[in-house]
């Protein structure tokens, strides 16, 4: 918490006495009560309000639709929240270029919405797309099962504009697909947590709405089984657009795989897949299973821990061996959603001993060149770091931190090696 | 250069390795970039990862800058050597290390050819994605420097999205891994910022690529359109119809021409020429392919064929990937201009190439990677009359800031280099290169990897780059850093 009264009249002076508000309850960053909640209206308001916090010496926490704080670790301080909220426009869709330039503040839904108008999407399945915004999805590098076809958010953002606590606005990349002028700071900001610089807007490449779509799930006897079948659909000329599968205590694994495509190639992907599967029955599935993923932060009553884990797609069945291992010694109950790409999200409850089970896993995964992030977690892990060890590139992150946010100004403490 | 700096050099590789005669040296004084040219003091060729560090090193104890270079075919003048500086080749670091079908993944050396990397996976039926013209001879470690594209992009996207990891040696000599096999890892993208920073981050000496499963089948397409106003327009129909082909290709006449006497395409004579290829599965590709056809018919196209055979399809890529080379059949000499426009304003900046074409007399060519608005004029010229270098240059850049004023870009995937450092600052802000620049000094404080290039004016670093430098609340006691 910070005392002083000039920062707030500064930053009244600078937004209107309207958009700023003393920190409440639902504010808190785990666990650290912010004193304000600034609301700009514009980039460059947004920039002079980061600029005078920096030069106040305050901590800021730049915030979305705030779905995802929870993400990282605990800050070292939380003075003011820098709420993207009113910067929601959806700027320019150049649809016959299929390109889209947004401000961060805008959800994405109210983006989908507008870009299918033309037949168009983002062609990502974000987290709670009612409320995340494009500036958090970005900064937390959410995806889901779309990015084994269309990659991730590094691969679909194609320009940005960041705002530096130093009260710059510096965009990069631009509005068409194929571009190498210059550094690729997109990528850089994708997935840095807030902690580089804060998102003002941001430029995407778009691709066409499914003409239709189908999806199927299929049962395997046993993780290995399973494994096998993974391997085999990615080793096949099935052009599916997404495959997760679910894994949990002593339930049948269970798999589900999405077509897109006309309907005439629909039909022979179906055929192709029965095929491959061989005695094991395919039947289609409403689209509502391609919410699995956010399911787990809702299934059950406690609040569960979540990790994001990576993994080769060759390991899946290694790593759920070890996970159901140790897990049943605990007495864990967990439930386990993986992609073909090698990403899952892990729900593990209830709490007691999985500190030391969490930071197994991670060294286990690690092992095999994965990693574990703890996305949420229960008051009494609150101590375990959320992102792990960071190798041997911290000096180069430090050293970009520093040039960037040269005072520790942007989300401090919460990222990687505590940046 | 100093004796005992060469000395060391000579230590820190094997006495082959190193290159200092100046008749070998001018091997090495520019790249496909063949108008800039700069002797270096040495080129030195380490064959491990070990021995790159050790020449970084002594680079950075004396402040050598250093200049990486793998087949040399870049066409911004990249690996252009610097005054004073020396030329590291990775050419000796060419072994493939490790190929994991199961996991789609291949390690190499940054000095393998990059359709070597589709060659070794071939037989399982798998292909590295990115694939640009130079592909035979061009190295992924050049590849990845300057993020290269090809005509595929269009569908599987550029080096960058097929490099999932990097082992680097940093400017100082320290070796870095960034990324890795799985996606990922936590922390910053530092592999998405080093792939296409064009040598100036550090030199990389492992890579870690993705390679895709080959589709059921392939199909091309060739229309002849009467201009490329028309091949244009199908362009976007096809695009608006929804589909995402795997490579849209457009070549106007004296293109065509060009490649028809250097390789015999058999291409149909026309204003416009479009390539249009669609893979995936057959059931799929032959309904989208039908779709194409009547969007071309609609559009004007006099004649549509479909390649029939896959030596068929070769023999039309090979038109296509040689169009550069073929321009010396209808001229002396030649540049190669690579800039990026929103697809739909084509028709307009074409109109304008034309119009520019007409003002300086001076004849352009056009290859283009259309479904991404990609283009490669070609501005043709013969150096032997007084003037028209210079003129064919001035041409090339108005081109270029024709792609700004639309909203695209100086390089799709040619790079800046040392050719296009000073249009830089026509498509960014200062703020903008600023915080670039910023970037560099995170990883390179000295300045010493690839210095002079991409950027118009360098920027200093600080005195005691990479140190922490006190808030002044912090030096005042108001408050604490933690």
């Amino acid at each position: 918490m910070i005392a002083t009264g000039t920062i707030e009249e500064r930053l009244r002076s600078l937004v209107g006495a309207q958009h700023i508000r003393p920190g409440r309850a639902e504010d808190v960053v785990r666990g650290v009560q912010p004193s304000f909640v600034v609301e700009p209206g514009n980039e460059r308001e947004l920039a002079d309000v980061l600029r005078s916090a920096d030069e106040s010496g305050i901590g800021v926490i730049p915030r979305g639709g705030a779905t995802k704080l929870s993400w990282g670790n605990p800050p070292r301080r939380a003075d003011l929240i820098l709420s993207t909220t009113r910067l929601n426009r959806v700027i320019e869709h150049a649809w016959a270029d299929l390109t889209v330039t947004v401000e961060s503040g805008c959800t994405i839904q109210k983006l989908q919405e507008t870009l299918a108008q033309h037949g168009q999407r983002l062609a990502l399945d974000a987290l709670w797309p009612e409320r995340a915004t494009v500036g958090g999805i970005l900064s937390s590098n959410d995806t889901g099962a779309l990015r084994l076809r269309f990659g991730g958010l590094r691969d679909l953002i194609i320009g940005v504009t960041l705002a530096l606590p130093d009260g710059t606005l510096a965009s990069s990349g631009g509005k068409v697909v194929k571009n190498v002028a210059g550094y690729d700071l997109p990528k850089l900001a994708t997935g840095a947590l807030g902690t580089l610089g804060v998102i003002t807007r941001a430029i995407f490449r778009l691709h066409p709405l499914p003409k239709s779509a189908k999806s199927f799930c299929f049962l395997a006897k046993t993780t290995e089984e399973m494994q096998d079948l993974v391997l085999a659909i990615q080793d096949s000329k099935l052009a599916h657009t997404s495959f997760q599968a679910l894994f949990a205590g002593a339930a049948a694994p269970e798999a589900h795989i999405l077509f897109e495509a006309t309907e005439a190639g629909l039909s022979a992907q179906a055929t192709q897949l029965r095929s491959l599967l061989g005695q094991i029955p395919a039947h289609e599935v409403p689209s509502r299973v391609w919410n699995a993923r956010q399911e787990l932060w809702t299934q059950g009553n406690t609040q569960a821990t979540i990790l994001k884990i990576t993994l080769l797609p060759a390991d899946i069945a290694k790593t759920v061996s070890y996970i159901e291992n140790t897990a049943r010694s605990l007495h864990v109950s967990w439930h386990l959603v993986v992609q073909a790409t090698g990403i899952g999200w892990l729900r593990l409850e209830p709490a007691e001993g999985l500190g030391a089970m969490i930071e197994e896993l991670r060294t286990e995964l690690r092992r095999g060149a994965g990693s574990l992030v703890v996305l949420q977690c229960p008051t009494e892990l609150q101590a375990l770091d959320s992102w792990g060890d960071a190798g041997d590139t911290l000096s180069v992150m430090r050293a970009l931190k520093n040039q960037l946010d040269r005072h520790g100004t942007l989300n401090p403490g919460r990222f990687v090696g505590c940046i | 250069m100093d004796l005992r700096v060469a000395s060391e050099f000579r230590k820190a590789i094997d006495a082959r390795g190193y290159i200092s005669s100046p008749e070998e040296l001018g091997t090495y004084e520019c790249d496909g970039l063949t108008n800039f040219r700069v002797m270096p003091l040495a080129v030195l060729l380490p064959s491990s990862t070990e021995q790159v560090q050790a020449i970084v090193r002594i680079c950075h104890r004396e402040r050598i800058p250093f200049v990486a270079r793998g087949s040399g075919t870049g066409l911004s003048g990249g690996a252009l050597p610097v005054e004073n500086g020396v030329v590291i080749s990775l050419a000796r670091m060419n072994h493939i290390l490790e190929v994991d079908l199961p996991n789609a993944r291949v390690v190499v050396e940054p000095g393998v050819i990059n359709l070597d990397v589709t060659g070794q996976v071939q037989p399982q039926e798998y292909f590295y994605a990115p694939d640009p013209s130079s592909q035979s001879v061009c190295s992924i470690g050049g590849n990845v420097a300057e993020n290269s594209g090809g005509a595929h992009c269009l569908k599987y996207g550029f080096t960058t999205t097929h490099v999932l990891g990097l082992e680097v040696v940093l400017p100082d000599g320290s070796l870095v891994h960034l990324g890795g096999k799985t996606l990922d890892v936590p922390g910053y993208d530092l592999s998405g910022v080093f792939v296409g920073s064009e040598g100036t981050l550090g030199i990389a000496t492992k890579v870690i690529l993705r390679i895709v499963k080959k589709p059921e089948c392939i199909r091309t397409l060739l229309a002849a359109f009467p201009s490329t106003n028309e091949a244009g327009a199908a362009v976007s129909d096809i695009i608006a119809a929804g589909m995402l082909p795997a490579a849209i290709e457009m070549m106007d006449n004296l293109a065509i021409q060009a490649a028809e006497a250097a390789v015999h395409a058999n291409y149909p004579s026309c204003g416009g020429l479009l390539l249009v290829e669609l893979d995936g599965p057959v059931a799929e590709v032959e309904a989208l392919m039908q779709q194409v056809d009547a969007i071309c018919a609609k559009n004007g196209a006099s004649e549509i064929r479909v390649a029939q055979s896959d030596a068929e399809r070769t023999l039309v890529w090979k038109g296509r990937k040689a169009a550069f080379a073929a321009m010396g059949r209808i001229s002396p000499n030649y540049i190669v201009q690579d800039g990026v426009i929103p697809r739909t304003a084509l028709p307009q900046v074409m109109s304008e190439i034309v119009r520019l074409s007409q003002e300086t007399g001076l004849r352009v060519a056009n290859v283009f990677h259309a479904g991404d608005g990609n283009l490669h004029p070609l501005v043709l010229y013969d150096r032997h009359i007084p003037g028209q270098e210079q003129a064919a240059e001035a041409l090339s850049y108005r081109i270029l800031e024709l792609c700004i004023a639309a909203g695209g870009s100086i390089t799709g995937e040619h790079g800046v280099g040392e050719e296009k450092k000073m249009m830089m600052s026509k498509m960014f802000s200062e703020p903008d290169l600023d915080t670039m620049q910023r970037v560099r000094c995170a990883f390179d404080p000295f300045q010493l990897s690839n210095p002079t290039k991409v950027f118009p004016t360098p920027r200093l670093c600080g005195e005691k780059p990479g140190e922490y430098v006190p808030h002044p609340l912090e030096t005042a006691g108001l408050a604490e850093r933690f």
